[in-house]
């Protein structure tokens, strides 16, 4: 049965991914594969757009999804996601500031940079609150969290008031979410930012599992909880930040993406993780693909579609979660 | 003589200007069987949380095995102890065999896999503690007697030499509150596990130990054999109130009796 699902996971993601790319505003025939040389029309949207971006989404939904899963088992809570916990509008303001202040600057990797550093001190603030009082349990760290998450989502508001038109329907547009690429770069940055997050995620698989029932459990086991928690908090901050720099927040992955794998192969986190990776970008891929053909040749910002499926998703959870059955 | 395994000096602890742990020294040797008693709110389980570091930052020393325990990191110290709390959380989704093999953890390195050695030893855990039965079962479809076997279980499976339980029957009816302390008996014969364990039921305590520690207010009251601890001074001193007492019929053991509440 979760054999049945982990492949069904991994076709999910090879049918998304292959049929992908041939999908759009204009029809690409698969002949533009064969197009090394970027001879053909087709042969250019296949290989500097399609193919970027697909492979872009991939890594994003990835990412996302790989931090949903971790921050989930860590604070045992089906809602902890970057996003709640401030992560992403943390990151969301570096990268705000950077847009608005520092862009004339043209500082190389510049909006992944501040949005990194936002990312990490929102991570901070998180951790902060919760050493100053002793014993802190993962619920005050969870509402630490919240309390962070609005705090930064009022300096991108504040952001946005003082600044120019122009410039604030960029910070919107940008804030809904997007994965606009072209060329290889993004996706090559994308790479290397998520599988260093990914892997040392995967670093905290047994870890996970144990904290995913009790921190006292944790300990009796030989878990180093307080260590556990930095390294987990250190690599979402790495995946989050350049996913929010360069496709904004986009919302709900993180949330849905790991319960969903949950459902279908268990709460092992070894099987776990790895089927969240795939099924978030698998997930986000599909998602992005429906953004841009359901109105072609324009396109829906990708943070509205994975809120529009997510959204009735969030509803149905809560309510499963009443029934009894636990996430 | 013995091997000390715990030896501890001068162990304070204070949360928000409250002493919780006034003055602790004690020393348990390998394979005794200490239980600590003591009326609520006496810091017996605060103690076992400062023995498996749950709780760090006490004042004085903790000695495991001739080593400072703020120097063990906690996988090593995972090898040598292991805590078996009053109860499992209800909803766990793991299955009882996923639970016990988890226990391997400070015996794996992260990517390492699940060795037919320790599917081995986590299944030899579940046939002692009989949970082989439900072995493929959901963690959260279990009974408070099946769940509290399986917490032991998996103490076991960490193959840790010493035992740190906080009450570990007090939610069990009468004959798992038995089958949890004759297998605790039984790890401790076979394997020379020492058993540290709090409880709130003298009897069970006389009956079991050959040590007890007698906690109030933090401090240690008295440290004895079962014998010394059922003296009727000395338990009203540490409860405030007065005992009865009869003879076990069986072992000869004085134990206390239920007062009605007239």
């Amino acid at each position: 049965m979760k054999k049945f699902a982990l492949i069904s996971i991994i076709l999910f993601a090879a049918i998304v991914i292959a049929v992908s790319p041939f999908i759009g505003s204009a029809k690409i025939p698969l002949s533009a594969i064969k197009d090394f040389n970027l001879a053909t029309t087709d042969g250019q949207i296949f290989y500097s757009l399609r193919l970027p971006r697909v492979f872009t989404a991939f890594l994003a939904g990835a990412a996302l999804s790989c931090c949903g899963v971790a921050l989930q088992a860590m604070f045992r809570n089906p809602l902890a996601t970057p996003f709640t916990l401030g992560i992403s509008s943390g990151a969301a303001f570096g990268a705000a500031v950077y847009v608005l202040f520092a862009a004339a600057m043209a500082i190389p990797f510049g909006s992944v940079i501040f949005s990194f550093i936002g990312s990490l001190v929102a991570v901070l603030l998180v951790y902060g609150f919760t050493r100053i009082k002793k014993g802190f349990s993962v619920g005050t760290m969870l509402l630490a969290g919240v309390a962070v998450n609005f705090f930064f989502s009022s300096l991108i508001l504040f952001l946005q008031y003082i600044s120019d038109f122009t410039q604030s329907f960029r910070v919107i547009r940008w804030l809904m979410g997007s994965i606009d690429v072209t060329g290889f770069q993004t996706p090559v940055i994308f790479l290397v930012f998520t599988v260093i997050g990914i892997v040392i995620v995967a670093t905290q698989n047994l870890n996970l599992n144990l904290m995913s029932i009790s921190d006292e459990i944790a300990i009796a086991r030989g878990v180093d909880v307080p260590k556990s928690r930095k390294i987990i908090f250190f690599a979402t901050s790495v995946m989050v930040s350049v996913v929010v720099a360069y496709c904004g927040p986009i919302g709900f992955i993180g949330l849905m993406a790991p319960h969903i794998c949950r459902l279908l192969v268990g709460p092992e986190h070894k099987i776990l993780t790895f089927a969240s990776v795939i099924f978030g970008g698998a997930f986000l891929t599909f998602c992005d693909t429906i953004s841009r053909t359901l109105i072609a040749p324009a396109e829906i910002p990708v943070g509205v579609i994975t809120a529009l499926l997510g959204g009735p998703f969030f509803v149905w959870l809560l309510l499963k979660d009443s029934s009894g059955r636990n996430l | 003589m013995k091997q000390t395994v715990i030896e501890i000096n001068d162990l304070n602890f204070a949360v928000s200007g409250k002493q919780i742990l006034q003055r602790l020294s004690f020393s348990a040797f390998a394979g005794q069987k200490l239980f600590i008693v003591g009326p609520n709110g006496a810091g017996k389980t605060t103690l076992l949380r400062c023995l498996c570091r749950i709780i760090d930052d006490y004042d004085g020393t903790v000695r495991i095995k001739d080593r400072d325990l703020k120097s063990y990191s906690q996988k090593k110290l995972a090898k040598i102890l292991t805590y078996v709390p009053q109860s499992l959380p209800a909803d766990i989704q793991f299955t009882v065999r996923q639970f016990v093999l988890m226990a391997r953890f400070p015996h794996l390195s992260p990517f390492s896999v699940i060795s037919p050695q320790d599917e081995k030893i986590a299944a030899d855990a579940m046939e002692m503690t009989q949970s082989m039965c439900f072995a493929d079962r959901v963690m959260a479809t279990l009974s408070g007697g099946e769940r509290q076997r399986v917490s032991v279980a998996a103490a076991v499976a960490q193959q840790a030499e010493i035992f740190l339980l906080d009450e570990p029957v007090t939610y069990l009816d009468y004959k798992h509150q038995r089958d949890i302390h004759s297998l605790l008996m039984k790890i401790n014969k076979s394997f020379g596990t020492t058993i540290i364990c709090v409880t709130h039921d003298l009897n069970s305590a006389v009956l079991n130990a050959d040590s007890i520690m007698a906690m109030k207010d933090g401090e240690i009251v008295c440290m004895g054999s079962p014998g010394e601890i059922m003296n009727e001074s000395v338990l009203e001193e540490i409860y405030s109130k007065k005992f009865c007492f009869v003879q076990h019929p069986v072992t000869n053991q004085k134990i206390i009796v239920p007062d009605s509440a007239e």
